[in-house]
Formats: structure tokens, sequence, C-alpha cells
């Protein structure tokens, strides 16, 4: 594994720091994790983190609306954030002549945002028309992200959909906005990571200068999401009057990702071996052989591994014709992992497994902002960065039987059915 | 301990300024050899042992006048790396696998595309898997069968998406049936391909000269090539590879309105002839492209999401054709809010010709295209996309290392001539797509034509 030297550290008002130089390119990286995602918004406000992450683009105290965006890429560089289960990250990547300026535009932001009912409302504007454009106006919006959760998990935090509805969209306020910054965007609830072509005591000093003094403010109390696994399977439709053909997705309840995470880890290598590549089981079996879907996936997590906490979902989706029976589908796919509870996998499928996870965490880091962001994310979520470079080693060590474990684990009897029926006939 | 939002907003020492920009180090020059090897086929390949790996991109040139030839090369594309003599489609996937490497084809009117990567140590092994594929590519029965029905459904799974509709619908309006539009092709035509169709394309089309084989990462790039003309002796032909013909010029006329019934959101796309790379006034076109709606701090997504809220995206881009360009100008509204994002579209349109972009907007989109172009070729992949990009104009390394001078010697004056020549709205054509029993009055602006 590519490595970057990792320096960890916490400022006075409880920032911690990742810090990882490489001067491979004349590039740098620049993210702010903080710990909250859509799991932690109330009943009623559906869709508030994500929204409240646009606002966060909209000016500060030392930067007009506009400022942020014109800041950043006119110093060469490029700039985004997204809101996930358990946190929310910002990050830009510049030319590294533009790593103070980077660390200004996050530190100004995390110290005096201005949150204005202009801007609310012209943020609830631009995020409904994400949600056409993701959702609302496409075939298989939203799945499975969006329409698995309330099959498989029954609270709140754990099923609601992090979109939102636009009626709580519409129904946001300035006081929501500083009770939720307040409370989540305080410097303690926040990592802040530089990655890339900078030296240590230049980059120590300049966030001494930019962050140090942004007021500490107690780190909220991090609530349990804990539920117990469905008890049995539970099926739902989803009617879809702009999808043609039928789709599927499975969800499973699998081990804490972060404190079983060899176990999980294992699910992991399940999921390249049941459907990573054209030898793997379920194509072979569902696509080639029996011709059953157009496509199959599998995989841990809603948008990838090690995005979340407890609980997380392990997924199979498909696409099929019409013409094949559900049933037919899930008994292959059933067999298959019965197959492989019963009898582990050979060294050599998991071979492959490892050298193609080895070779996707090389692409992650080549990227500098895939880099920076899983530095951040692992601190936050393990309080390990350096967990991002033993992966390939702990993927490597995943034994058949573990393997064969996982798959006894994702028991029809517990899981979660979710179809999506073409409705648009009428048409 | 709760405060207001304008307490949040202010702090006791009040609004700092804006740190200057450090000194920047130039990236290190990229050792490279392009080539020409004795099949014909161009060879660039590039050391950057940023990880240890090795990226690859095949782009062979795919055109063809038949009527067929879409549906042909769809099936083509999809069954290339599904098997040879030596390998069955499961001794594909493993080798690759077992190198940490993946394979994949896509085919577009103008070119079929075979790009991957694999662990550096596996170079041998993807350079053998890639020119079995190339020489040796059985189509048997069953997979062309198989994947002509998945190919299928997918083409109807796709033909749903919006966007897909928006751009088929963009094609046709610009480009009438000329062979371009054939993106993708009707399901009935997919239906009738065989295999011998596929096999007899295959030796008709998939030729080395005229196309490219673009190599970036972990290698020592004068052995790299010498790996190819090893590992490829077997794909000769005397023949080119099928270069589409040069388009024709896009003729400014009336949007015209599709329909979509029931739609929630419109989709616009609006398109005028532009320039390739390779002119001299290519420059000047990106920084008043970018100025315009070419990024995020542009006038077009200032106005119409962050100032009006119609929309999530808006962008205007340079969409390279055979032997030229176009511009691209596309966003998404809601229904209710498309007559105003029209409105203030054309007005930005007009106005960047009228009022063009200022010292300041210049030395704006100068930074970022410079700078871009440096994050954006830092990594492995994103350096191969870039060269295989150029590498079918005829350009390579030596334009990507020297455009950074080209936009640091654009005037202002000429990004406003740029502006006046190709954003004028009267040299734009385009389709809007979305509800036509919520859009008529859309007609009331004028140059809107009603499905």
């Amino acid at each position: 594994m590519t490595v970057s030297e990792l320096h960890r550290y916490t400022l006075s008002n409880g920032l911690r720091v990742v810090l990882a130089p490489d001067s491979t390119s004349p590039v740098v990286g620049v993210s702010v994790h903080y710990d909250v995602g859509f799991r932690s918004e109330p009943e009623g406000r559906t869709g508030f983190a994500h929204l409240f992450e646009h606002l966060m683009f909209q000016g500060s105290e030392s930067l007009d609306k506009l400022a942020h965006f014109r800041h950043v890429q006119s110093s060469g560089g490029t700039f985004n954030g997204s809101t996930h289960p358990d946190y929310t990250d910002y990050f830009e990547v510049l030319p590294s002549a533009a790593l103070e300026r980077a660390l200004f535009l996050e530190a100004d932001r995390m110290r005096a945002p201005k949150l204005t009912e202009e801007n609310l409302k012209n943020q609830i504007d631009v995020v409904k028309e994400e949600i056409r454009l993701n959702v609302l106006n496409r075939p298989y919006g939203g799945f499975p992200w969006i329409l698995l959760p309330p099959v498989l998990f029954q609270t709140f935090p754990n099923a609601h959909n992090g979109y939102g509805g636009f009626e709580d969209l519409e129904q946001a306020t300035v006081a929501d906005c500083a009770a939720f910054f307040d409370t989540y965007y305080a410097p303690s609830n926040a990592v802040l990571t530089v990655a890339g072509d900078f030296t240590v005591d230049a980059a120590r000093e300049l966030i001494e200068r930019h962050f140090g003094d942004v007021p500490a403010r107690p780190r909220p109390e991090r609530p349990s999401f804990a539920e117990p696994p469905p008890s049995g399977e539970i099926r739902s439709d989803h009617a879809d009057r702009l999808a043609p053909l039928p789709a599927i997705a499975l969800g499973y309840r699998i081990p804490d990702p972060i404190n079983e995470i060899d176990a999980y880890i294992s699910f992991l290598v399940l999921a390249a071996v049941l459907a990573d590549g054209d030898g793997s089981r379920l194509q072979q079996r569902l696509v080639y052989g029996d011709q059953l879907v157009t496509d199959v996936g599998a995989g841990c997590g809603l948008f990838g591994p090690f995005e979340a906490r407890d609980p997380d979902t392990f997924t199979i989706t498909a696409m099929y014709s019409p013409e094949v029976e559900l049933d037919t589908i899930l008994k292959a796919i059933d067999e298959e992992i019965d197959k492989l509870a019963s009898t582990p996998p050979d060294a050599a499928e998991l071979a492959k497994v490892t050298a193609r996870w080895a070779a996707s965490l090389h692409k992650e880091h080549d990227r500098l902002v895939s880099r920076t962001l899983a530095l951040g994310a692992f601190e936050l979520l393990y309080g390990d960065p350096s967990l991002v470079y033993s992966l390939p080693d702990r993927i490597s060590a995943v034994t058949p039987d573990a393997v064969s474990a996982a798959a006894k684990a994702l028991r029809p009897d517990a899981r979660a059915v979710l179809t999506v029926s073409p409705a648009g006939a009428a048409e | 301990m709760s405060r207001s939002a304008e307490e949040i907003g202010r702090t006791e020492r009040g609004p700092r300024p804006l740190p200057p920009l450090g000194d920047q180090r130039a990236a290190t020059g990229l050792s490279s050899v392009d080539k020409v090897i004795d099949s014909g086929l161009r060879v660039i390949a590039v050391a950057q042992p940023t990880v240890p790996m090795v990226e690859l991109r095949l782009r062979i040139p795919f055109a063809g006048d038949d009527p067929a030839h879409a549906a042909r090369s769809e099936v083509l594309a999809a069954t290339i790396l599904t098997g040879t003599e030596r390998r069955d489609r499961v001794a594909v996937d493993t080798d690759l696998a077992l190198v940490g490497g993946e394979l994949s084809a896509v085919v577009d009117p103008e070119m079929l595309s075979i790009g991957g990567n694999a662990l550096s140590s596996g170079f041998d092994t993807l350079l053998d898997v890639i020119a079995d594929a190339l020489t040796g590519a059985t189509y048997a029965d069953d997979e062309v069968g198989g994947e002509r029905d998945r190919l299928i459904e997918r083409i109807t799974v796709a033909r749903s998406q919006p966007s897909v509709i928006a751009r088929q619908a963009l094609q046709k309006h610009r480009y009438g049936d000329h062979p371009f539009t054939r993106e993708m092709p009707e399901a009935a035509d997919v239906a009738v391909v065989t295999p011998d169709d596929v096999r007899a394309l295959h030796r008709d089309h998939v030729l080395p000269r005229g196309s490219v084989l673009v190599l970036v990462g972990d290698i020592d790039p004068a052995g790299a090539v010498a790996a190819v003309a090893t590992a490829f002796a077997g794909w000769q032909s005397d023949k080119s590879a099928s270069v589409l013909p040069p388009l024709p010029e896009i003729t400014p006329q009336d949007l015209l309105l599709v329909d979509r019934p029931g739609a929630v959101q419109s989709q616009f796309r609006f398109s005028a002839q532009a320039i390739t790379r390779t002119d001299p006034r290519y420059a000047a076109l990106q920084l008043a492209n970018l100025a315009f709606g070419g990024f995020f701090s542009s006038r077009l997504v200032e106005n119409i999401r962050e100032d009006k809220g119609y929309t999530y995206n808006a962008r205007s881009s340079l969409e390279f054709t055979p032997g030229g360009a176009t511009l691209l100008v596309e966003t998404d509204t809601a229904s209710d809010v498309t007559a105003g994002a029209l409105l203030e579209i054309r007005y930005e349109l007009g106005k960047l010709a009228a009022i063009p972009p200022t010292e300041s907007e210049v030395d704006t989109v100068r930074q970022y295209a410079v700078g871009s172009l440096l994050t954006s070729t830092s990594s492995q992949g994103g350096l191969a996309s870039q060269l295989a990009a150029l590498a079918i104009l005829g350009l390579g390394v030596e334009w990507l290392t020297e455009h950074p001078e080209r936009l640091k010697a654009v005037t202002v004056e000429q990004v406003a001539e740029a502006a006046l020549e190709f954003f004028a709205p009267n040299r734009f054509t385009g389709v809007i797509v979305g509800d036509a029993a919520t859009l008529s009055h859309l007609s009331a602006q004028g140059g809107v034509q009603l499905p």
C-alpha cells in the first residue's frame, strides 16, 4: 500500500486534525468532517442535515454569498460537500499555493456562518430541484438508498428519507439552522484533514492561526441508533411510473462497522465473491447462467462501505425482465448464498477479491480528493486514519470460513425485500 | 446557550481579510514516449509512479455508414471481452482479478473505447488479456445471444432517463439522422444482430492503424512501448480504422419543445457551433465558456441557481465532435419556472456577447483553468483520460504541458471576441423537454416551436 506519513493532534478547542503530507504533485486537499448526518435530524425536519450543508456554502462573517465558490475557484481549486447517514463533509482540492486560503474559508464558516432567511429560501428551492433531478423526475429515483431503509428499519433515524420531503424542507426556519449549528458544528465535533503537498510545520502554524480561536463548544452526545434486526422477511413494493423494468433490493443487517470491523470486512469480501466481476457467484448464476436478471450488485452500506456507524446495511440489487417471477430470483439468490454458507470459497476465489481491493485502494489514494476524505472519515468514525492503510492486510486476512459464516448470516427470515414495479402503462 | 442566527454570524474581532496565495511549485515534468509502432497503432506511455498501478485507454475510430452499424457495434462492445480461444468469460475475469485488474468496452458513433487498469506488477497480464481479445475474441453464440438480450433491456431502461431523452432530442434537432446521432441503437435493430455480424464487424473495424493506446502509471515508458509491440504483435492490418467524417456545422434555429407528459422538470439542451483545441482561438473560447457557465462561479450558475433557485445544476461546456466542437448549454428546472429560466439563459447569452467578461472575471477563469488542469491530471486515471481525449485529435503530452502558457497568454480582448463570436443567442439551436401541457406559454417568448 502506498502510504502517507500521518500526523494527528487536537487543538485546544477540540478540533481534531489529520495531516498527510505527500509531495508527489503540487496540489493539496483540505476537508472538514462534522459528526452529524441525516440520522440525527429530528422528526418533521427530514432532509435538514443536507439542506444545512447547502447553507454552509452561503457565506460567513468574512465572506459574502458566492465568495466561498469564487475564492476556491479563482485559486484554481474545486470544492464540494456531501451529507451521509452519520457525517457531513466539506472539501477543497487546490494547487498547493492556496492551502492557507482553503483553511481560512473552512475556519470562517466553522466560526461564524451567515444563516439568513433569504439564503435559506433560495437553497430550499435549489434542494427541491436537486430532488426533482435525482428522484422525482427519473426512473428508479432513490433506489435503493431512499426506498430500502423504511422496509429494513423501524425507527425514524434509520428509516426516514435523508433527502427529505418537500413539506418538511419548506418548514425549515433560520432558528432551526442556528440551533443545528450550535449543537452539531462545534469544533470538538469535527475533523480537519489536510493531505498533499505541504510541510507539517507550516501547516500546523496555519491551522493554529485560522482555527485556533474558533470558540470551543461542548461536543454533543452521540445517540445510539441501534434497533433490533427484522424478525421476518418484510416485503414492500414501490410503484414507479417512470421505470420500464422491475427491480429488486434485498437489505440485510450486518455487524457493527466500528466495533466489529473484522466481521464487517468479511461481509465486504462476501459482497465481492457474490457480485464483483463476471466470474462472481451471482453474476454467473443470475446473469449468465439462468439469465434471470440484467444486472446484479452486492455491497455494504447504502453509499459504500465505511460511511456509517451501526446499524449498517448489506444490499443485493438487481434489475429484471417482467416475465421473470420475483420468487425465482429470490430462490436463486438464496441457493447461491446457501452454497457459500455450507462450503467455504476456495483460496483462489479470495485471492481475486484481495487483489481487486488492493488495486481499488491504490486508486482511491491516487485521487487526492478521495484520499483526503477517506482519512478524515476514518479519523471521525474510527479515531484512526491509518486504518485506511491497513485495509488491504485486513481484507487478505479474511478466511474462507469467515466468508462462509457471513453468508450464513444473510438469512431470508430476517431481511427486507423491496421491489420497484413499473406503473407507467397508463400513458 | 442557544444563540440567534445573527449572533452566530458575528464575532468580536469582525470580518478578516482573505489570505494571499503562497508560492506555487510547478508540476514535475512527465517522462513519456509517444510512438507509432509497426502495426500503425500509436502508443503513448507516461511514467507517473504515484501508486503501483497502470491505467490503460485504447481508442479505436469506429465509424460506419451501415444503418445496422450502431446495433452491431453495441453488441460487439458488450461481447469483445467475453472470451477467446484461450480464455472463456470467467477466465478473462479471473486473470484480470488476480492482478487487481479490470477492463471494459464502450462504443459511440465515433469510437470504440476499451479502458481499465491493473496493479503495475500485472501489466503484462493486462496487455495479454487485451491483446488476446483484439486478435482472438470469439463471440461465442451464447455470449452474443445473452448480451444482446440484456442490451435490449438496458436500452429500454436508458431511454426512460430524462437525460437520455433530452440528448436524443437534441441530436435529432441539430443533426437530423446523421450517423453521429446514433448513440443508442433501436431495440429492434439489436434483436437481429447475429454472432457472424459481430465477428465480421470485428474483422473490418477493430484495427490498429489510426488507433491510439495510452498507458499511464508506475511504468518505464520505453519499456512499456516495447512490451506493447511484443504483446500486440498479432494485431495487424493494412487497413485503417474508420474515422467519422466531419460533421455539418450547426444551423441556428428555433428551440423545439419536446413533450414528456407528466414530467415535473424540464431539460434544457442548447447548442451552437464552436472550434476545437487546435484552433488558435481555443484558449480564449475556453475562458469565455468558463465565465458563461463552465464552472460554479459563472454568470449562468450565479443567476439561475444562486439568485433565482431555478435549478440544482446548470452548465455550459465544449463537446468535441468529429472535426470540430460545439457549445452545449444544459440545465434542468421545475416546470413552473421553465419560462423564467428560458428568459434568464437567453439574457445571459446576450449579455456575454454585449458585456464581455471583465478583467477580474478573466483572471478568475484563467486561474481555475490552470489549477483544475493540474488537479485533474495529478491522478493516473485523470491523466490517462485527458491524454486519450487529446490523442484522438492528434495531440499529445506536450499539448497538455504547454496549455497553461496558452491560457496565460490570452488577453481580455480575445475573451471578449470569443464571447461575441460564439455566444451570441442567434447562433444557437436546441430543445426543451418537458410537460408540454404546462409549457405551451413558452411560445410567447418567441423562437420556440411547440410540438
